[in-house]
């Protein structure tokens, strides 16, 4: 059976995993541990998945713990990660104190691979205080922030700080998410798994099952946003685009979202979207279960177009994973998504439902440069924003991290 | 006796520092203080993130000027300031002040203009690694060229004109050990220009150049 590393170099190229390899040599045998708080749902459990036997095969000593808690726990922790994200909400200083006990608890239980490890990896704001209960500490500890943090609500922001500012570097996905910290603060863009179930190679039967699933006409264009409901992610503003574009030509606008949220506003906005979306038949709005990836596949790869028209994103990493599947991106002007789109090569970036209608119908007029935007956005993906490249970044920083913070570090 | 040659390669990393200019006035002040390593990684780490190659301008400064200050004739300046015309990236640090400082006496509005989007100052660290690849001779060079990872030919072709005492590139500095032999090998491969063209097409200009050396010198 074919290694991971196999599977990978017959979609990279064999120089990449070379690369790994020759990067890998230089940790064999280190002891590394990753820690976040679940091992099953979320974009840091998936990358998790994939990460740690990555380089289990390099030769890496690579371990993956979660931490546990309970609700309160996870309420708390909850406020925090919104705050960080620009929310005005206090945390009572009883749910904070409850953190530090959980984090305490937890610690106990780890305390030994937290001990032994080269290099810990701590993933979010949920296991970030374990580090205060080892103060002498053998190892490199590296917090990294999946999250825009960009625009904190400053008095959760501050008492966050006083652990994370006593790692030895932090992680950010963008420049912009980045918080001034006493360390280095390295950037890394998330990625997609190209072998996962939201990214695979899809049979022809598998798609022509999801034409006739949703009722969707093969004859005519498909527009899909994929997001959640969130007004945010301006579902009004989806259905706005959808009808200045029908005027001209007999689309379907596909617009699916994760059905379990634990965001309180996602049923009021659900409801609003269904409402506005009426009867039209070519309107499909789907809530779909949120591990239902090999929909989510198929639907991305059955459309003409993919939108992402958010008003504020992370780094939105959805437009990723439509790139990879050959398909032009119109996503709104903002977070991670100027990253992935760029105008004429892979997509377009856009302010307004008007913006999105008229790139709709240019690329809908203009085939060939559809085709030859999605030809170059899969390529766009390969290069840069693959899991590989992810691997070979996180190779990278241990080495730099084991070797002071200098410019220029030289191996022999 | 020529010794063999090194392939070496190399990885970036990015890393925040922590500086942003919203205004071109901000943008001079910040630039007079960030590492030199910052000014390094807006001019080549391009080379080595997710960016397309924008024809007009080639480093992260006019490009900024250019679509978040919206100021073509600082942006078209800022472009043409070659990185491998200076000898050091201080000298390069202060022809970069110079060339804004002179475009905001020109304009009293155009140095408090808001930015559409800040400029975020990134430094890079680069590790350098053996591949343990000894190449003995310059047909095996130009044999290896191909596959050669990205990160290869960024170390020894744009890195090494930073490194070196001659400003460089490692392959024509090797090939020119071997004599008058190949001397007109060397003189082309020292004459590729890299600031216009993305890693794959300078590997692949580098090949080709040994490739042609290839028939009309029987390499």
């Amino acid at each position: 059976m074919a290694t991971l590393l196999d599977q990978y170099e017959s979609i990279v190229g064999a120089d990449v995993i070379d690369q790994l390899r020759q990067l890998a040599r230089l940790l064999v045998g280190k002891n590394v541990l990753h820690v976040n708080s679940t091992k099953a749902g979320g974009g840091v459990a998936e990358l998790l998945h994939r990460i740690v036997p990555l380089m289990r095969e390099l030769g890496i000593d690579a371990h993956w713990e979660t931490i546990s808690g309970d609700a309160e726990f996870f309420q708390c922790t909850k406020l925090m990660h919104n705050s960080l994200q620009g929310k005005r909400m206090d945390i009572p200083e009883t749910m904070l104190k409850h953190y530090e006990v959980i984090n305490a608890e937890n610690f106990g239980m780890l305390r030994n691979s937290l001990e032994e490890a080269d290099i810990v990896f701590i993933h979010d704001p949920q296991p970030a205080a374990l580090i205060e209960n080892l103060p002498e500490r053998k190892g490199r500890w590296i917090w990294r922030c999946h999250i825009d943090a960009g625009r904190p609500y400053r008095p959760v922001w501050r008492y966050l700080k006083r652990f994370v500012q006593d790692y030895d570097a932090s992680i950010w996905s963008l420049s912009e998410f980045a918080q001034r910290l006493p360390h280095p603060m390295y950037l890394m863009a998330p990625s997609i798994d190209p072998l996962s179930d939201k990214n695979c190679e899809l049979s022809r039967e598998d798609l022509e099952k999801t034409y006739e699933r949703f009722g969707l006409d093969f004859e005519r264009p498909i527009i899909t946003q994929i997001s959640r409901f969130d007004r945010f992610k301006d579902p009004l503003g989806v259905l706005h685009t959808y009808r200045l574009v029908k005027e001209f030509i007999p689309i379907q606008l596909v617009y699916a979202g994760g059905g379990a949220t634990d965001d309180p506003e996602g049923e009021e906005v659900y409801s609003q979207v269904m409402t506005s979306a009426g009867d039209d038949p070519d309107v499909h709005i789907l809530m779909l279960p949120p591990d239902d990836n090999l929909t989510v596949n198929a639907l991305q790869r059955i459309s003409d177009i993919i939108l992402q028209k958010s008003l504020r994103e992370g780094f939105g990493l959805t437009v990723a994973e439509a790139l990879w599947k050959a398909k032009p991106v119109i996503g709104g002007d903002t977070g991670g998504i100027r990253l992935q789109v760029v105008n004429h090569y892979t997509g377009f970036l856009v302010n307004t439902p008007e913006g999105a209608a008229l790139r709709i119908r240019y690329l809908l007029k203009r085939r060939n440069n559809l085709k030859e935007i999605g030809e170059r956005a899969r390529e766009y993906v390969r290069e840069n924003f693959l899991i590989t490249r992810n691997v070979r970044e996180y190779l990278t920083l241990m080495i730099a991290i084991m070797h002071e913070a200098e410019d220029r570090i030289e191996l022999a | 006796m020529v010794d063999p040659f090194t392939v070496r390669d190399c990885a970036l990393i990015a890393i925040a520092t922590g500086q942003s200019a919203q205004t071109l006035a901000e943008l001079r002040d910040k630039l007079d203080i960030v590492p030199a390593s910052s000014i390094y990684y807006h001019f080549w780490g391009g080379l080595l993130r997710p960016r397309f190659d924008d024809p007009e301008y080639q480093n992260d400064f006019a490009i900024w000027v250019r679509h978040s200050i919206h100021d073509k004739p600082l942006a078209e300046r800022l472009a043409l300031v070659n990185p491998t015309d200076f000898p050091d990236l201080e000298i390069l640090r202060k022809e970069l002040i110079d060339i804004i400082e002179e475009r905001m006496d020109e304009s009293e509005i155009l140095p408090w203009i808001k930015a559409s989007q800040s400029f975020y100052f990134v430094r890079s660290q680069i590790v350098i690694f053996d591949t343990r690849r000894r190449l003995e001779t310059p047909e095996e060079l130009g044999r290896h060229i191909p596959h050669m990872s990205l990160g290869s030919i960024f170390y020894h072709f744009i890195d090494a004109r930073r490194r070196t005492p001659l400003a460089r590139d490692d392959f024509s500095a090797w090939l020119s050990g071997f004599g008058s032999r190949y001397a007109l090998l060397t003189e082309q491969v020292s004459h590729i220009d890299p600031y216009f063209i993305n890693l794959m097409e300078l590997r692949e200009e580098i090949a080709k150049v040994f490739r042609q050396n290839e028939l009309t010198e029987g390499i």
